[in-house]
């Protein structure tokens, strides 16, 4: 289906008033939202993360992967070449890989037996010609037109990304100058795979794009990363917005920290915790950069993250299944020069992220809290004008909401909800 | 042998009814406790999903659960497949026994939150086995919602 073909929604979204500080919670819950998103943000002039490269080291490697809801195959042809197409036979639709990843020279769906090259053009058909001269395929079938859809793809830094539209402009411009910038910081060396796990989530997936980009929580709900020092708001830190405020980073600089009086003084219950630790190595960190940022999250627009939380390096991919379900994928890397001792810490560091991280854990039920506390509310609408009213970079204060801010800039431009 | 089912046994009911201060206790002063996929266990990648070294990381994880974690309360309901007990060399056994885990949230909700196997190293200390390893292999890559209690 294409763009203009899907029909605006039954009960047209009016954004309200006010603008950005304001999300109308029908955003989060409303069905007919959801499949319109599908088609204007996953299939529209976005890059959607597919997979890492290290994924598919070798030529003729697959994994699957989604884009939205929509079943993709990433492969790596006998060339080289990383290419991606929908999961979806040209025939009867069926999936054509079944396995999660492997290694193949064709793809064949198991159905009628049709198989791809690993460029997903059409190379065989089963009984083509009928048997005995009787059956098969008209005489003027052509093979050429029925090449599994493929989506562009481009990778950058080890990230594969994939995108349906070919009004899309390079990765590096979608990301732009300060994002592909931090992104090469990061990930800017070949990298190691470490473990990946995934984690159900039972809200919207936008609830976990926004939560990714409120730097205001992260310090109130995560009472370990407040008590261990890990990431406050009384550290050096800010957040840079991209210029079309779609994606974000939220960084700190662990060494500069400086005790707010308002930690003590609002009460704040992440503050309370005794702060000394039975086994201490877990905070044994390296300082891997001379900038002295030692946290950070980026978030892409639509689903991506990447995470650098003192050495733990990790991809987080969340995918939407559902209008009140997601799920969260946790890629841990580490680097290919890594010596033991490094591998061994960043290992030890995993306990401070994922399904039971330490300091992200409550992500896993806060999100959920809010597609229930907003159940029946969807004429409601929930606030966000901490830092102000702008959507701008903040390199002063990361008490501030502005990324948020930036996420429904974007949303509400690619939606068409104004 | 006996003794050892005892530990497996006892390990598990401890969780089931919140008694998770005495949780260290279980392991040697070194031991280590981690919780990895199956696929990620296959593929010989180091990275699991909770990983303690020492008692004192594992004491960590109590403190950090009962005064700073934030989460929605449940309880643990283990049920147990018969342990496969093997005398090693070095005077130890290991061990493995298969788990199924119900977990019920406050809405009332039962449901299976974690299926996998046990894979154990046990060192007898002054006549008591302890664990020096315990490997929580998950069958599945997922977890519905978070991991705060051990499993």
């Amino acid at each position: 289906m294409t763009l203009s073909s899907m029909k605006d929604l039954r009960e047209p979204l009016r954004w309200p008033e006010p603008g950005v500080t304001r999300i109308p919670y029908r955003v989060y819950s409303d069905p007919e939202i959801y499949a319109l998103e599908q088609q204007r943000i996953f299939r529209g002039p976005v890059w959607n993360f597919l997979c890492l490269e290290i994924d598919i080291p070798n030529n003729g490697d697959y994994k699957t992967s989604t884009v939205g809801e929509i079943p993709i195959i990433v492969t790596r042809d006998e060339d080289g070449d990383i290419h991606a197409m929908v999961n979806r036979c040209t025939h009867k639709g069926a999936l054509v890989c079944l396995k999660e990843r492997g290694n193949a020279k064709m793809l064949t769906c198991i159905y009628h037996s049709w198989s791809f090259d690993m460029a997903g053009k059409l190379k065989g058909i089963a009984f083509r010609n009928g048997l005995g001269g009787k059956g098969g395929l008209p005489k003027d079938f052509d093979p050429e037109k029925h090449s599994l859809e493929l989506l562009r793809v481009e990778v950058f830094c080890g990230l594969v990304f994939g995108t349906f539209s070919e009004e899309t402009p390079s990765v590096e411009s979608f990301l732009g100058q300060p994002m592909s910038k931090f992104i090469r910081r990061n990930l800017g060396k070949p990298l190691e795979p470490l473990g990946m796990h995934s984690q159900i989530i039972h809200n919207n997936w936008k609830l976990y794009a926004e939560n990714v980009r409120d730097s205001y929580h992260a310090t109130l709900l995560h009472t370990f990363y407040t008590t261990f020092k890990i990431n406050r708001l009384d550290m050096d830190g800010g957040i840079v917005l991209a210029e079309d405020k779609w994606h974000h980073i939220s960084y700190a600089k662990r060494a500069t920290f400086d005790e707010a009086e308002e930690y003590a003084r609002d009460e704040i219950h992440a503050a309370q915790y005794d702060s000394h630790l039975e086994g201490p190595h877990l905070l044994n960190a390296w300082n891997e950069f001379d900038d002295g940022i030692t946290h950070s999250i980026q978030a892409i627009f639509p689903n991506l993250a990447i995470q650098f939380t003192l050495n733990s390096l990790a991809v987080r991919f969340f995918v939407p299944r559902g209008v009140d379900k997601t799920e969260l994928f946790w890629f841990y890397v580490g680097y290919e020069d890594d010596d033991d001792e490094q591998t061994a810490m960043r290992v030890m560091q995993g306990n401070l992220t994922g399904a039971a991280g330490l300091v992200s854990l409550e992500d896993g039920c806060i999100n959920e809290f809010v597609q229930r506390g907003t159940h029946g509310s969807e004429m409601e609408m929930g606030l966000a004008e901490m830092g102000g009213r702008e959507v701008e970079s903040s390199d002063a204060s990361r008490a501030t909401e502005t990324a948020i801010r930036g996420f429904w800039t974007g949303y509400r431009k690619i939606m068409g909800f104004d | 042998m006996q003794g050892i089912e005892e530990l497996i046994t006892a390990y598990a009911h401890d969780i089931d009814d919140g008694l998770l201060d005495g949780w260290p206790e279980y392991f040697t002063e070194d031991g280590t406790y981690t919780v990895l996929t199956r696929e990620n266990l296959a593929d010989g990648l180091p990275m699991g999903i909770m990983y303690c070294q020492g008692r004192g990381m594992m004491a960590d994880r109590i403190k950090a659960m009962q005064t700073a974690n934030i989460f929605e309360a449940h309880t643990y309901c283990h049920l147990l497949g018969r342990s496969q007990i093997n005398a090693e060399s070095d005077g130890g056994y290991s061990a493995r026994t298969n788990f199924n885990i119900i977990r019920t949230m406050q809405d009332g909700a039962s449901e299976m939150f974690a299926v996998g196997k046990y894979l154990d190293m046990i060192e007898i200390q002054d006549g008591k086995p302890l664990f020096k390893e315990r490997k929580v292999v998950l069958e599945s890559r997922r977890v519905d919602i978070l991991l705060v209690y051990p499993l």
